[in-house]
């Protein structure tokens, strides 16, 4: 059994090796976001290292940036990142259902996109070994990503940094645009969320909310309008 | 706010939507208009926290145009998220060093 979860931890560390380098250059473009913001390495890789969600991050490091209100962040926390309430009841059907509490709160750490991906490719049952594998070849590399960024963003020439400012928005460009090939209604729930933020930022009395309130209220209101009109079908996994 | 209360904070609430189905629930989420809802979130968010930011993102509304435009684009063509932030990166540089 010990050799069994040996070989399991192995797997996933071989697992989780590529999006951990993947994971190192998105996290490296949040840490130039944080550094704009005024966060220091270590806060950045502490956020990192507990939180392990890009566009989460993302939004808390604007609200912090800001101000804003403990509320606020709460909140957006809870809106940006309700997907993984998805992924891990997903996961409930691939864990042996004996498997012990100890094991789920732990495993329940690093459900990210990219690791809900390879964990459910796994044979049946996954081994929380595999996840564990999984965690320590990804989350060093998403902690280590934020401080360096944090780091260059400190001593590089001001016109680079202004250049690498744009990195982590690009790379949610390349996120969202890519599946509107596939799926056409896509295409409708980004222009419009894209045309109404940007409508958000510009309206009288609307403006002057936050931006973290924007991002909250934006993402309910066409979450659930877009959930109404658009049935999402199910055969592609979430 | 305090930086250190700001990071905890988010981490708990992160933590809990991750661990309650798996720990807590124990059931799959059936049903459809939830499903849906969660599908669309993260397309939602991702498009509503890009746009307009990243045109304030360098502090010039051209340069941060030229980055949206290009990764907008090559994201079409080629899906690596790496890939399109350096072509989108370089595309601004490129820009700066003629304005």
């Amino acid at each position: 059994m010990r050799e069994g979860n040996n070989k399991y931890f192995i797997s996933g560390l071989r697992g989780g090796l590529p999006i951990g380098i993947g994971y190192f250059a998105v996290s490296f473009t949040l840490g130039i976001v944080m550094q704009n913001a005024g966060l220091t390495a270590f806060e950045g890789a502490l956020m990192s290292l507990l939180n392990n969600t890009s566009a989460g991050e993302a939004a808390g490091t604007v609200i912090i940036g800001n101000n804003g209100s403990y509320l606020e962040l709460a909140m957006s926390q809870l809106i940006i990142n309700l997907r993984y309430l998805l992924m891990s009841a997903a996961l409930i059907l691939h864990i042996d259902k004996n498997l012990s509490l100890k094991h789920r709160l732990l495993m329940s750490l690093d459900i990210t996109d990219e690791v809900f991906a390879l964990s459910i490719m796994q044979p049946h049952p996954l081994s929380p070994f595999f996840s564990y594998g999984v965690m320590c070849s990804t989350i060093p590399f998403w902690a280590a990503g934020t401080a360096l960024g944090i780091m260059f963003g400190n001593i590089l020439p001001a016109t680079i940094v202004k250049a690498l400012s744009v990195a982590l928005y690009a790379m949610f460009v390349a996120v969202v645009i890519p599946p509107c090939k596939k799926n056409k209604k896509l295409i409708v729930v980004v222009v419009s969320s894209m045309a109404l933020s940007y409508a958000f930022s510009k309206l009288p009395y609307i403006s002057t909310l936050s931006e973290g309130n924007r991002i909250i209220i934006l993402t309910i209101i066409l979450g659930l309008l877009f959930a109404l009109i658009f049935p999402h079908e199910e055969e592609e996994e979430a | 706010m305090n930086i250190y209360i700001a990071i905890i904070l988010m981490a708990l609430v992160t933590y809990i939507i991750r661990v309650l189905p798996l720990a807590v629930f124990r059931k799959p989420i059936t049903n459809k208009f939830v499903r849906s809802f969660l599908y669309y979130v993260p397309y939602v968010t991702l498009s509503v926290m890009t746009f307009p930011a990243i045109l304030n993102a360098t502090g010039s509304i051209t340069l941060g145009a030229c980055g949206f435009i290009v990764a907008i684009i090559f994201s079409l063509y080629k899906g690596s998220l790496p890939l399109v932030a350096l072509v989108s990166c370089l595309s601004v540089y490129v820009l700066e060093l003629f304005m």
